[in-house]
């Protein structure tokens, strides 16, 4: 027990000198890593949060993230746009944010809903689907977006955000206090009742459904609100980059934010923005890199890391910090279980 | 969903399953017409109905069925693999597109037309096109057996590390198919001359794609000999015995790795004949890795996997839906609808999975 303590004394303290480097960020690191680095990670990790919730407390790998995230951007696009592609509605920017969160919550909704009979590898399978078609979907339908997508979306931001060009601190510091409510909204939500009937699907539906719970309810519900989540992630990306396109949302897109929950690990919610982070800074920074032998660009260098963790840590780097803690702990025996499997997430 | 109150639901829904089903049907044979000059309504199609031009309606009918002889090929490999090992390859995309690019380099090869900018049909004999195949399967057997031992042996029944495993090789390949294989760009395999050509046919009374026809007969005989390996030989005996209880199986005393070893090798090679007529059929190129991986999942998602008979009627279902979308939706304006067809896709696949979610042939658990 007492290792345990001090492992949650030291966990606070991380996350402490985290939350205060993330506040003071815009005085300590330069503009590049303010505007580009840390707040891409920021909203990136919201999008992978949704995907480790489902995955840790509902048992559901999604891969329609990406695609959901995408709904909400391509939504906003529609509504605030003045000129270029897509319905150009030219609606008021708060109408059409809550408008764009409905919209994608309610997809969400819906796919959760059709998929909710299905579980494990099945769910994994059908959500890349949606993934997929979504893409097509934006590629194929001129009327809102088409192939070259929509952009100038940050110019019709609300004033407090402003256009990400002119001053990235005030997206920074949006997207840093998103990412903070989005964290501790889904941590409350584990302990609430739902939550805790959610987990016990995740272990056990047979059981859940013979206690009287809903099992293709809890899930759907799950699902709507990982969607919810995505959503603002959705929204903080078209702000942040102004535009978004059917590639956004495509295949890579899709792989890319799984490569980010595996590497941070799916069975933490705060691996999200780990992992996002670690996947950044390598895209950033091993991109001029080119392999001896095989050749081939950054994404091999990706490839070969993704298969790295998921062939010998399947929890990624917060697993990594578990199992180092319960070798202290044991005095050298690690975790029995993955978490992937069992889906415990530890005290942060 | 036995409960009184779910009832009359579950009779709506069904009725209003059905009802649908019966309105496309009924729009497609009957109520569609053709364009007229100016203007058009919910009715206005590019060829109208069955009615009115019949022979349209068995063209889009054909491609619906070559398409679907294609994914059969391409999916049955896919289910193969899964419906033994519950392994979903995330990599079967990937497989079918090396598989398409190392055809067109075989055949690049062969016919000395290296670098050039295509081989006309009649350059290329039978020899020509079935060598490069049979050198594209026989590879990528090679490699997925490769996989299968050096990444999947070890970890079975961990579902989903498997299919982040086969992601991850999925990344690799896409990124090195760039670096290694004619940069990623569109290529295609060129058929042998004698099938290079359009012939009329006897009764429908217009010309139609012999290459279209050969992809159809290849897909049927892919089927047929997948059927008569796994109902008829006593090696599909044992596949068969391994889907149904694999832990008996091995008690039994046969050697079940030997087994999954086979099935991994039968199914690569599907998807790598599967990339081999796609080249020929249209072009391989750069990102078709995902959009065949999507192809393969809608056929097992719908007909249910691991089911050989589930893989023939979800191809079936997805290549019709997929062909007569395309052509078949009202073009009413420049923006309606046919831009829409992707959106058929998507209700066929939840359609299914509302009223089954295990597939059309697939077993609950």
């Amino acid at each position: 027990m007492r290792v345990d303590s001090a492992k949650r004394l030291t966990e606070r303290a991380l996350a402490a000198i985290a939350i205060a480097l993330a506040v003071s960020g815009p005085f300590i690191f330069n503009e590049y890593w303010v505007g580009f680095i840390l707040t891409q990670t920021f909203l990136l990790g919201i999008a992978a949060a949704s995907l480790i919730f489902l995955s840790a407390y509902g048992g559901m790998v999604s891969l329609a993230q990406v695609a959901l995230y995408g709904i909400a951007g391509f939504a906003l696009g529609n509504m605030v746009t003045t000129e270029g592609k897509g319905l150009i509605l030219g609606w008021n920017p708060w109408l059409s944010i809550v408008l764009a969160i409905l919209i994608t919550t309610l997809v969400g909704f819906v796919f959760g809903a059709i998929s909710s009979r299905s579980a494990g590898i099945y769910f994994l399978m059908i959500t890349l689907t949606y993934s997929v078609i979504a893409n097509y979907f934006f590629g194929q339908v001129t009327v809102v977006s088409g192939f070259s997508g929509i952009s100038g979306i940050d110019l019709r931001a609300p004033s407090f955000v402003g256009a990400e060009a002119e001053d990235p601190t005030r997206l920074y510091y949006v997207a840093l206090v998103v990412a903070v409510l989005v964290y501790a909204l889904l941590r409350f939500v584990r302990r609430t009742p739902f939550g805790l009937a959610l987990q016990g699907v995740r272990d056990e539906p047979v059981r859940m459904a013979s206690l009287g719970f809903s099992v293709p309810l809890h899930r759907t519900l799950a699902f709507t609100l990982a969607a919810f989540v995505a959503s603002l992630a959705g929204i903080l990306y078209v702000w942040w980059n102004g535009q978004i396109d059917p590639a956004t949302i495509g295949l890579q897109g899709t792989i890319d934010l799984l490569i980010i929950a595996v590497l941070g690990g799916l069975g933490r919610l705060e691996g999200a923005w780990i992992g996002a982070f670690f996947f950044i800074v390598i895209n950033n920074y091993v991109r001029d890199v080119e392999l001896p032998l095989v050749g081939g660009s950054f994404n091999t260098i990706i490839g070969l890391v993704f298969l790295a963790i998921v062939v010998l840590s399947p929890d990624g780097l917060s697993g990594l910090w578990d199992r180092a803690w319960g070798l202290i702990r044991r005095g050298g025996a690690g975790p029995d279980r993955p978490a992937v499997a069992t889906g415990t997430a530890g005290p942060a | 969903m036995t409960g009184t109150l779910h009832r009359p639901l579950q009779l709506a829904a069904r009725g209003l399953l059905v009802g649908g089903i019966a309105f496309v049907l009924l729009y497609v044979l009957v109520i569609a017409d053709p364009s007229p000059d100016i203007g058009g309504n919910w009715r206005t199609t590019t060829f109208g109905s069955a009615f009115d031009d019949w022979q349209s309606f068995a063209r889009t009918l054909l491609n619906g069925l070559t398409f679907a002889g294609l994914l059969f090929i391409v999916a049955s490999g896919f289910s193969l693999i899964f419906g033994l090992m519950r392994v979903v390859n995330m990599a079967h995309g990937s497989f079918f597109l090396v598989g398409g690019y190392l055809a067109y380099e075989v055949q690049q090869e062969m016919t000395g037309a290296e670098g050039g900018f295509g081989i006309l049909g009649e350059e290329v004999n039978t020899w020509e096109w079935v060598l490069p195949a049979l050198v594209a399967a026989g590879v990528i057997a090679v490699v997925g057996l490769g996989v299968q031992q050096v990444f999947l042996r070890w970890n079975q029944g961990q579902e989903l590390r498997q299919a982040l495993i086969t992601i991850a090789i999925s990344v690799i390949v896409a990124d090195q198919v760039i670096a290694h294989f004619n940069g990623g760009i569109a290529s295609s395999v060129t058929w042998p001359g004698w099938s290079n050509r359009l012939i009329s046919l006897p009764l429908l009374g217009f010309d139609y794609s012999l290459a279209r026809l050969v992809v159809l007969t290849l897909g049927v005989s892919v089927g047929v000999a997948l059927w008569t390996w796994l109902y008829r030989t006593r090696t599909g005996m044992v596949i068969r015995a391994g889907v149904d209880d694999r832990q008996m199986t091995s008690a039994l005393g046969i050697n079940i790795q030997l087994t999954f070893a086979i099935a991994f090798l039968v199914g690569s090679a599907l998807a790598a004949v599967g990339g081999v007529v796609g080249a020929s059929q249209g072009s391989v190129a750069a990102g078709q890795d995902g959009q065949w991986l999507l192809n393969s999942l809608v056929v097992v998602i719908i007909g249910g996997l691991g089911s050989l008979l589930g893989a023939v009627a979800g191809s079936l279902l997805y290549g019709l839906v997929f062909s007569f979308s395309a052509v078949y939706l009202p073009t009413t304006g420049d923006n309606c609808c046919t831009q829409y067809s992707i959106v058929f896709t998507f209700i066929l696949l939840a359609l299914v999975l509302a009223f089954r979610p295990q597939g059309l042939f697939g077993r609950a658990g």
